[in-house]
């Protein structure tokens, strides 16, 4: 009986969204009377904070305080389209599709303002603390809710875009082979220490320590919260969760959610990570894309540390402490154990 | 068997309700009187984000018929949240990032108010001893337990 530590690395080259052309998403946006910009989406957040960092893009594009961007995701019926939340395409796709829009509703905006200020378009700026101001003499300014008034009651006009985004399909070179296959990808490298208990089987992660390179970060605490959140998902995958009986008999089975075994808090290791920003050329602000990748590296990670730790090698996972007995029975690291005590 | 009426004390007012026996307090929240704060995840006992306070202790209200409960203090989410602003625990799992998608949220936020209620300065052990019965499929629990320790802190400093 010991407890036999292991490392483990693992790597991943995650492209974004869908690829090989197509993966379209949309975007509409109109001011409401009083000058809050809503974003019309069909691009659900399930957490991952889709809506802060759409929001975020909006505002920056616009030219207007976060404050003033109401992001509607009510009804995937009736909203633009959008492919949906996957893949980590969402704040890549959507935030191109929102970007195009933004600058639409920008001229209009500035075209509105040109008239109640007496100028030209092009002589006006944003602040971005609400005000549309004379560029040269920021005192000549109006307020963004006094100029959605005035559209609407005065000029009778909306202010609005459109957006969207959708992948250029890239052809095969039949002489080279040579193709775009994506559209951009984000990396990543984590490195797992295990501790395995030779008696029962168990594994614990102590540690999770990670480098990311996801392009720009839009909102860093939401990226942290996605690896931290991915890495906890990967441990799950590589040591608990399976629909598959853990033993031969379908009976073992997991029957309903409470049977299904996912770790808790007393599971957490350390989790610990970098993150590196090379922004890509073709995402909004430089963003690549942050999100299922996060579950992918800690598998391998974790099933190379336990292989390292036990001197076997796994190759199926969840790795259960009734695979990790039977690997034991063939490891010379163990073998070795029982030699030296007797 | 005949429906009858259960009479009990939710979030400082008094409340009756007519119910089928049986009828579980979550179905008695969700359905009868539409607070839904008290989230539905498995029904049977398994995820804890149904978990409310009867008596300042946390309870999985899709396992208790609302008959047991007659007569006694039920609090939920929807109680301890001010009218305008946050409850300190709230404002302190927002501050931390401890919310994803926020299912797991109410019932958390429960079981910490009533391990706080009674041990004010809890370990990060005491803790995860607590929220042991909560699954939280999104954050990797790490920014859960720290809005935990912010909270005590600020409830202390309060
Ligand atoms: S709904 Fe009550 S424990 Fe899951
Ligand atoms: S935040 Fe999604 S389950 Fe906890």
């Amino acid at each position: 009986m010991a407890k036999l530590r292991g490392t483990g690395i693992a790597a991943v080259n995650y492209p974004t969204g869908m690829n090989l052309g197509g993966d379209p998403s949309q975007a509409l946006i109109h001011a409401t009377t009083t000058g809050t910009f809503v974003i019309s989406l069909s691009s659900t957040d399930l957490g991952q904070g889709l809506k802060t960092v759409i929001a975020q893009i909006g505002a920056e594009t616009l030219g207007v305080p976060f404050e003033n961007v109401l992001i509607d995701t009510a009804d995937t019926d009736t909203g633009p389209h959008c492919m949906g939340t996957f893949a980590s395409r969402a704040t890549h796709r959507v935030g191109n599709a929102v970007i195009m829009a933004a600058k639409e509703a920008r001229k209009a905006m500035l075209e509105v303002a040109a008239e109640e200020l007496e100028v030209s378009p092009d002589d006006l700026d944003t602040d971005g603390k609400g005000n549309i101001f004379v560029k040269g003499s920021p005192e000549r300014k109006i307020d963004i809710t006094s100029l959605a008034l005035a559209a609407h009651f005065k000029y009778g006009r909306t202010i609005s875009g459109r957006g969207m985004y959708i992948k250029p399909k890239s052809p095969v070179d039949p002489e080279t082979g040579k193709m775009d296959p994506d559209s951009t990808e984000a990396h990543a490298c984590v490195v797992a220490e295990v501790e395995v208990d030779t008696e029962t089987g168990e594994v614990t992660v102590i540690s999770l320590k990670s480098a990311y390179e996801v392009g720009r970060q839009v909102n860093p605490a939401l990226v942290h919260g996605q690896i931290v959140g991915g890495a906890f998902m990967g441990m799950s995958h590589a040591l608990y969760e399976t629909t598959a009986p853990y033993y031969p008999s379908p009976d073992h089975a997991p029957g309903s959610f409470s049977e299904y075994i996912i770790p808790g808090p007393h599971e957490l290791p350390h989790i610990e990570s970098v993150v590196l920003e090379y922004p890509s050329v073709n995402g909004p602000y430089g963003v690549k894309g942050v999100g299922e990748m996060t579950a992918n590296a800690p598998i391998p990670a974790i099933v190379n540390a336990v292989s390292n730790a036990i001197g076997v090698r796994l190759t199926e996972y969840p790795i259960t402490p009734e695979k990790i007995l039977r690997a034991l029975e063939k490891s010379p690291k163990v073998k070795q154990l029982a030699e030296n005590r007797s | 068997m005949p429906s009858r009426i259960v009479a009990f004390n939710l979030n400082g007012r008094d409340v009756e309700v007519m119910v089928k026996p049986l009828t579980t307090l979550q179905t008695v929240l969700r359905e009868h009187l539409h607070l839904t704060a008290t989230k539905s995840g498995c029904r049977q006992g398994g995820c804890g984000t149904c978990t409310v306070l009867v008596n300042g202790e946390p309870m999985l209200s899709c396992l208790l018929p609302v008959e047991d409960i007659a007569g006694q203090k039920v609090v939920t989410l929807e109680g301890i949240t001010p009218i305008e602003g946050l409850h300190p625990i709230q404002q302190a799992f927002f501050d931390n990032y401890a919310i994803q998608c926020g299912y797991c949220s109410p019932g958390v936020i429960m079981v910490i108010k009533a391990l706080l209620d009674r041990n004010p300065n809890p370990t990060r052990q005491e803790i995860m001893d607590a929220i042991a019965g909560n699954v939280c499929r999104c954050t990797g629990y790490e920014p859960i337990l720290r809005a935990a320790e912010d909270a005590a802190r600020r409830l202390q400093s309060a």
